[in-house]
């Protein structure tokens, strides 16, 4: 690899633009392939659609031979709802797992960079935060608040988005009273039911970073599987 | 916590150590078939004095890819290794768990 295309492909992922470093097999040569590309040929861009949106490589064969594809997209994102104690060591398993974190909460006192060093805040409402945040498909969303006021927001847009993962903390109870309050809101019960709650696989988990692994021990069976 | 999450940051190693001056090979899983410790696409950067970050396996083959990658850095030619089941001979280098992975081994040139 030339190390020019290495320090681009460094660039891309540090500006998180999806881009598919591909190399033919036969004698080596690389380049770097966007979706955008105009000048590209058909094949080529059509491959690349493939191996970024199921986010694995491939070998595929050209007209000129075989090439070796690999996807290199924007992380996945984890938007935690609630800067409460589990938030502080979800986001860090979170990053570790390779998710660029956002904890939202507008109550400062709990947003604080004190309390979440190296994690991006925001302190907006979460209805406002989550449309500025836009979650897409490669977006995990968990609300942690147990306050209506804070976590249903945060629920409407993220049952409007397409987000991989949706997952609200709360006990049963709390849980059959949020879909209710999401029903009489017009959601249909499927949509309700994309919503993981209680949250996080069943482990037995007491301590807030337990919680923390159960939860996102669910996210990646739900991306994973 | 960016010291934490450098085991994701294989390339981002690589071109740090290329900006030091040093000598760097990149190794790559292009192709698995059966159980494969590792997907397609997974990355071990090698630095000249052997040290690297990252896998293309579960431990089992780092060994030897580094020995090829410090190879390549000498020829500055790329190359493709096919790796299956390790059979009974103990000193093969191989899969314990029984899959077999193609890993491209190319020195970061220029």
């Amino acid at each position: 690899m030339e190390a020019s295309i290495l320090q681009q492909l460094v660039r891309d992922r540090a500006e998180k633009r999806a881009v598919v470093l591909a190399t033919r097999l036969t004698d080596g040569i690389q380049k770097l392939v966007y979706p955008t590309d105009k000048q590209e040929e058909n094949w080529l861009i059509k491959a690349i659609s493939q191996v970024l949106a199921g986010d694995r490589g491939a070998v595929v064969e050209g007209p000129d031979g075989d090439w070796f594809l690999n996807p290199f997209n924007p992380p996945l994102r984890l938007m935690l709802v609630g800067a409460v104690h589990i938030a502080q060591p979800l986001a860090l398993i979170g990053s570790l797992a390779g998710y660029d974190v956002t904890v939202i909460d507008p109550r400062t006192s709990f947003a604080s960079a004190e309390r979440f060093p190296d994690v991006a805040l925001v302190t907006d409402w979460p209805d406002e935060a989550m449309a500025a945040l836009a979650p897409d498909a490669r977006t995990a969303i968990v609300t942690l608040t147990h306050d209506p006021k804070l976590d249903d927001p945060a629920l409407h847009a993220a049952l409007r988005s397409p987000a991989f993962y949706i997952g609200s903390l709360g006990s049963k109870k709390t849980h059959a009273a949020r879909v209710a309050r999401l029903a009489e809101a017009g959601f249909a019960q499927d949509d309700i039911a994309r919503i993981h709650g209680p949250v996080g696989l069943s482990i037995g988990a007491k301590s807030p970073a337990e919680i923390a692994v159960s939860i996102m021990a669910e996210i990646t069976e739900t991306l994973r599987r | 916590m960016s010291e934490t999450l450098n085991h994701d940051r294989v390339l981002e190693e690589a071109a740090r150590w290329v900006g030091e001056g040093r000598k760097v090979a990149l190794a790559t899983v292009i192709e698995t078939w059966g159980s494969a410790p590792r997907p397609v696409g997974s990355q071990l950067a090698i630095r000249d004095d052997a040290t690297f970050v990252g896998s293309v396996s579960g431990g089992c083959i780092e060994g030897d890819v580094v020995t090829r990658a410090l190879d390549a850095l000498q020829t500055g030619k790329p190359e493709i290794v096919e790796y299956g089941v390790s059979d009974a001979m103990a000193w093969e280098v191989g899969l314990a768990c029984g899959g077999r992975i193609r890993v491209m081994v190319e020195p970061v040139t220029g």
